[in-house]
């Protein structure tokens, strides 16, 4: 028997859904093209005014917005009202050096804690659940997104942030968690260490884990059902979207319900910008529907994905979006957090080197390991060892500033990386996250 | 007075260290002495050579390479020769950054090179001490 965390809406009609969309539309563009100058221009360019937008049918009229857009408009630039009106900001990677940051007003955040609690409440959560938050608090979305839904359900909430396994596990099993947030590969670690300290699956009272901000397949999943002993959600979103929340699983396991009220969703061809019919695999494009601080139109997420309208077995009539299956990008997400190659590369040639290097991404056990290799010029080569060390320290910090991880530097001799005729092939990802 | 000492930058990969000295000995480069100091990543060769610019040029092409000051000082090959040294360099407070020695073909004589912070003190505290230091023509010489 399903739980809503709001019933009406989450089992709506397509008619009724559409109705508010339409409806939803017409006002968000107009608000968006007196409110924020920057997109009002790309509209203007495109030859499109808020009086062509009808309804959602027309929303292919309206220019894209990607990733570059929100870095050159960092960071006023995309921002939809006065600041006195935010009361927050997060911020996620750019694809360099310069972030996103999204503002929200207390509707935006609102609104955004209910799409968590519509997650929650679909895995089993009610106000008798003890919901444990594990994502990283602060400027990722991950933490205050399924804190701020647990609190609107009514859940015993424990804002423990990523980290300190231990203090984890002891909290988990001495205040009796019943749901786990945190990003797979956490929760397969904990699972890890569970058992290491001699629990079995039965010893804790968890029944569902919420797990999202990075990919995994369905047998990661069989494999945390298994070690912790709870049924495991898929969640999805983006920073600039609200967070996670923007679609989330039920029940059934088979896909995310996008919550269609609040973002309307489109599959575009990455090359052409076409819009593709439904079933089609293609870039997700979201449209903000009643966003106030950060409202955004048409922005290219550059996951890959696949919708479907098939009738889902708990009743809700949202459109449903599969795990996404690759990046039209060369964005990687390591232990959770957004990492550009460019990012890397702009570290090291603010750091003197040339770009020659190569990244490697592997998966160890559970945890994401990533290694760069960059090469050493001759000017600056010493005869002390500590000397080179001290560098590829150097690098590790400066990478930790930029990227938020660490990864592991390696100084190579010149002329190690194999150069290409064509488009440089930096990048080497081993792990098998994608079924 | 200090003799030349190469560095070279070995990445640990096996065959760096091989190819290295096969480029040296193609190029009928004589090593009189080396060391080869290891970290996980990567590997420094040090080689004292018997021809110099020769052995820059062909491992340049293999790897980075520099030319480095270092003291070689001379001593007896008998228990105590080389504590005599350090404690004339400990004397003055002189750092050694690292060091390697080898024995002389000619009975009763070993050697000692050093890479120390200040070479022109350490050639004063060595040379006051009565130690005899070699230039590069000497370091050719030693059999």
């Amino acid at each position: 028997m399903s739980n809503y965390y709001q019933k009406e809406i989450e089992t709506a009609s397509r008619e009724t859904i559409l109705a508010i969309q339409n409806e939803k539309i017409v006002r968000q563009v107009r608000y968006v093209y007196e409110h924020v100058p920057y997109y009002k221009k790309l509209m203007d360019e495109k030859g499109v005014s808020p009086g062509d937008i009808h309804s959602v049918d027309d929303i292919r009229l309206l220019p894209f917005l990607s990733k570059a857009d929100l870095r050159d408009a960092y960071p006023y630039g995309l921002l939809g009202t006065d600041l006195r009106n935010c009361v927050r900001i997060h911020s996620t990677s750019g694809t360099t050096g310069k972030r996103v940051v999204a503002f929200y007003t207390q509707k935006d955040i609102d609104m955004w804690e209910e799409c968590c609690a519509r997650a929650i409440v679909a895995a089993g959560g009610s106000e008798e659940d003890v919901v444990q938050v594990c994502y990283g608090y602060g400027l990722f979305t991950g933490g205050s997104g399924l804190h701020g839904g647990s609190h609107k359900v009514g859940c015993l909430t424990l804002p423990m942030s990523s980290g300190n396994t231990d203090r984890q596990i002891q909290f988990m099993m001495d205040l009796n968690a019943t749901i786990l947030c945190c990003t797979p590969s956490y929760a397969a670690y904990i699972g890890e260490v569970l058992a290491e300290k001699g629990y079995r699956p039965e010893d804790n009272r968890l029944k569902a884990g919420i797990f999202g901000a990075e990919p995994w397949t369905e047998e990661m999943r069989r494999s945390i059902e298994t070690s912790l002993g709870i049924k495991a959600y898929d969640i999805y979103g983006l920073t600039e979207i609200s967070g996670p929340g923007v679609a989330f699983e039920c029940e059934a396991q088979s896909g995310m319900h996008i919550n269609e009220d609040h973002f309307y969703v489109e599959v575009i061809d990455p090359d052409t910008g076409e819009v593709l019919p439904e079933g089609s695999k293609g870039e997700l494009v979201f449209t903000t529907l009643d966003k106030e601080g950060f409202p955004l139109l048409r922005y290219r997420t550059r996951d890959i994905c696949v919708l479907s309208r098939e009738k889902c077995s708990c009743g809700r009539t949202h459109v449903k979006m599969r795990k996404p299956m690759g990046r039209s990008d060369d964005m990687l997400i390591i232990r959770g957090v957004n990492v550009f190659p460019s990012q890397i590369e702009t570290v090291l040639l603010n750091e003197g080197y040339a770009p020659n290097y190569r990244i490697e991404v592997d998966r160890v056990g559970n945890n994401d390991t990533l290694d760069v290799y960059v090469e050493l010029n001759p000017d600056q080569f010493s005869d002390k060892i500590s000397d080179i060390q001290a560098r590829e320290k150097r690098l590790e910090g400066a990478m930790r500033a930029m990227l938020g991880i660490g990864p592991k530097m390696h100084l190579v001799a010149p002329r190690t990386i194999t150069r290409s005729e064509g488009k440089a092939v930096r990048v080497i990802d081993r792990r098998k996250l994608h079924d | 007075m200090a003799i030349t000492q190469l560095s070279v930058f070995l990445d640990n990969r096996p065959g760096q260290l091989a190819a290295a000295v096969r480029l040296i000995s193609q190029a009928g480069v004589n090593i009189r002495a080396l060391s080869l100091a290891d970290t996980k990543d990567f590997g420094l060769l040090r080689l004292i050579v018997d021809d110099v610019p020769r052995a820059k040029s062909v491992l340049s092409e293999h790897s980075i390479v520099l030319e480095t000051p270092v003291v070689a000082a001379r001593m007896d090959d008998v228990s105590g020769a080389l504590d005599r040294i350090l404690r004339l360099l400990e004397a003055t407070q002189i750092n050694v950054e690292y060091m390697y020695a080898f024995t002389g073909a000619a009975a009763g004589s070993a050697y000692v090179v050093l890479r120390v912070d200040d070479a022109e003190a350490a050639e004063a505290a060595l040379h006051g001490g009565g130690v005899s230091l070699l230039s590069d023509e000497e370091m050719d010489e030693i059999v």
